[in-house]
């Protein structure tokens, strides 16, 4: 580690940046590495799954391997990979981020999600209620939602997945209770977003709003962000389970361009494939994360309550037309949100 | 002989009919008790936003006692990161001191065309948003950017490494050195300098045995806040970081990172060393001010 800082230092202080360059490139080369560029709440998850791969992968090529992690909001973090963060591999939390790098970057094929089993995604989470314990306001469903009195916790739909996939699943939770109408739908949503006090950039915002400075009286979140303010924060909480809720499947992705360059497309393709090997499902499950193996799942059930899902493809055509529909400039969240 | 009597009465009448005026006079001061009610109000509102969150900062650190602590500190990605930001602070540091002086040197003690417009330029990273000075180096040298592909081909990595991190610390601490410099190199003048070079000293020597001497206080002054500054900078390396673990985060990144992970006392750890970086910064700048009093009076706005 001194003979690190040492390198390092003396590289800074010698010539400046010219030299801080080439010894950048020096370290980068001694060792097999590997950038993933992920999502904010999938750290922890990383922490246990990236060293199970290092083993695995060094039993079979008996090569180490140091694995590099950059978390951020998932738009953010594409963004930076179309600006020149070199990932050699993506693990988002939606499938817009992805096809993002593929259309604006041209980093990976525009078919990158049929590249592994389950559309490109090993795991999937689902939006959950989290209230106050004792469930004091007596909420157990999306209608309980619109009541008057009723303050409801979610991150901003524009900015953030969570806030996006609540508002899709509020949508079709009242399309459904009236026959399919999608004005019943909108206006049951402008009632919902009524209860709805601050709306913060990103689901850990959400998360601190709620549990730490106390506001609203239930929180809409990903699965796998409830379980961790459960274990964080203590037993102050409860979980409620929705009639309907929405399947949100995590995508992932080599950044071919990127990889090659790199000479890793190997070693980042066996990376995604062990997120599906029984061992990385394993660990999907250990981490609040639900599965894409239905038999790892089932074998998890304690951990995870039956949900009634539907996914935003079959309810809304696809992402790019759910987009365009609900949280592009102009489109149904802003005339919601705008008009009073 | 009677000079002695006469002197002392000579010093002190100015004194003696002033103070009660200011004492009693209620159209140029206030009532006692408005001006203890002020002070108090002053002292607890220092004390509420500004040692509370201070001590704030250490007692939360050292919450699940020192262990945790040493070992939030000691954590390989933690030692990354203060590796990195005294990197950064290092190449920073030194480059903005010569560019400062330089600087500084040009617009006090020469005339030229053009001269206003250096010192707007000067203040231009004062006025920028962090976010937006880390942006531009995003739009220059990202992937998108004007000379993102040919850097891409050439395998040079700017943004998202080190280098951009120093380019974006550097643009943010510019002003720092020169600022300090300017208005107190103005009020000496161009004196001392024109009677070295009168007396036949190079200007090489002029400037080592003449004006750096005159300077070197609120040289070490504006050292002092540009490193305060390239140490704790968030938003512009934010921009620019690419947030890799163990490789491209700073110090402040790294605490965030570490309390949005609901590490607290992890990020409390990191944010006390950082504390302590500018805790010694005061320090040090409280000496100076005392060591220098009026030479510093001139340049003392921030």
């Amino acid at each position: 580690m001194i003979d690190h800082t040492r390198r390092r230092l003396s590289a800074a202080l010698g010539a400046g940046i010219a030299l801080a360059l080439s010894g950048e490139a020096a370290i980068a080369a001694d060792k097999a590495a590997l950038l993933n560029v992920s999502y904010d709440v999938a750290r922890k998850f990383y922490q246990e799954l990236n060293p199970a791969f290092a083993e695995a992968w060094k039993q079979k090529t008996g090569q180490a391997l140091r694995i590099d992690q950059s978390h951020g909001g998932s738009s953010k973090q594409a963004r930076a990979v179309i600006d020149g963060l070199e990932a050699d591999v993506v693990t988002m939390n939606n499938p817009l981020d992805i096809d993002a790098i593929a259309e604006r970057g041209k980093l990976l094929p525009k078919a990158w999600a049929a590249q592994f089993p389950h559309a490109s995604s090993p795991s999937w989470s689902t939006i959950l209620f989290l209230v106050r314990k004792g469930n004091p306001k007596a909420i157990r469903d999306w209608n309980d939602l619109v009541k008057p009195g009723v303050a409801v916790i979610l991150p901003n739909p524009k900015t953030s997945g969570n806030g996006r996939y609540s508002y899709l699943a509020a949508w079709e939770y009242a399309k459904r209770a009236n026959g399919g109408s999608e004005e019943a739908a909108r206006a049951f949503v402008k009632k919902f977003f009524a209860n709805v006090p601050i709306l913060d950039t990103g689901g850990r915002g959400a998360t601190t709003t709620f549990s730490q400075r106390a506001i609203g009286d239930v929180l809409l979140t990903f699965e796998n962000e409830v379980a961790l303010i459960r274990e964080e924060l203590g037993d102050k909480f409860e979980v409620v389970v929705p009639s309907l809720t929405v399947r949100a499947d995590n995508p992932v992705a080599v950044v071919q361009k990127f990889a090659a360059k790199h000479g890793r497309n190997d070693l980042a393709r066996a990376y995604i494939e062990f997120h599906y090997s029984p061992k990385g499902q394993e660990i999907f499950a250990r981490n609040a994360i639900r599965p894409s193996d239905p038999v790892v799942l089932e074998r998890f059930a304690a951990s995870f309550p039956k949900v009634n899902v539907f996914t935003v493809e079959e309810a809304f055509g696809s992402w790019p037309k759910a987009q365009a529909a609900h949280f592009a400039d102009g489109a149904s969240f802003d005339q919601i949100y705008a008009s009073p | 002989m009677s000079s002695q009597p006469v002197d002392h009465s000579l010093q002190d009448p100015p004194k003696l009919p002033f103070e009660p005026l200011i004492q009693r006079n209620a159209v140029i001061t206030e009532q006692p008790w408005v001006r203890w009610l002020l002070t108090a109000l002053a002292l607890v509102f220092l004390a509420g936003f500004l040692l509370l969150p201070l001590v704030a900062v250490f007692v939360e650190a050292l919450r699940n006692g020192v262990g945790t602590y040493l070992d939030a500190v000691r954590d390989p990605d933690a030692i990354a990161a203060i590796e990195l930001t005294l990197t950064v602070a290092a190449i920073a540091v030194p480059l903005n001191t010569l560019f400062g002086i330089c600087a500084a040197w040009a617009v006090t003690k020469h005339t030229f065309r053009g001269k206003q417009f250096l010192i707007t330029l000067i203040d231009l990273p004062f006025s920028v948003s962090p976010v937006v000075s880390g942006l531009i180096y995003v739009l220059i040298f990202g992937a998108q950017g004007w000379l993102g592909p040919w850097m891409s081909e050439h395998d040079f990595k700017v943004i998202f490494a080190i280098p951009g991190i120093v380019l974006a610390t550097v643009f943010v601490t510019f002003p720092f050195v020169a600022r300090e410099l300017i208005p107190l190199m103005q009020e000496q003048g161009t004196d001392d300098e024109q009677a070295a070079l009168s007396l036949g000293a190079t200007g090489w020597q002029t400037f080592m045995r003449v004006t750096l001497p005159n300077i070197k206080w609120g040289l070490l002054y504006g050292v002092l806040l540009c490193n305060a500054r390239a140490m704790g900078e968030f938003g512009a390396v934010s921009v620019v970081s690419g947030h890799i673990r163990g490789m491209t985060n700073t110090m402040p990144l790294h605490v965030e990172i570490l309390y949005n992970e609901y590490n607290f006392a992890a990020a409390f750890a990191v944010a006390s060393l950082l504390a302590m970086l500018a805790l010694v910064t005061l320090v040090l700048k409280s000496f100076l001010e005392w060591r220098l009093g009026s030479e510093l009076a001139a340049t003392r706005k921030h």
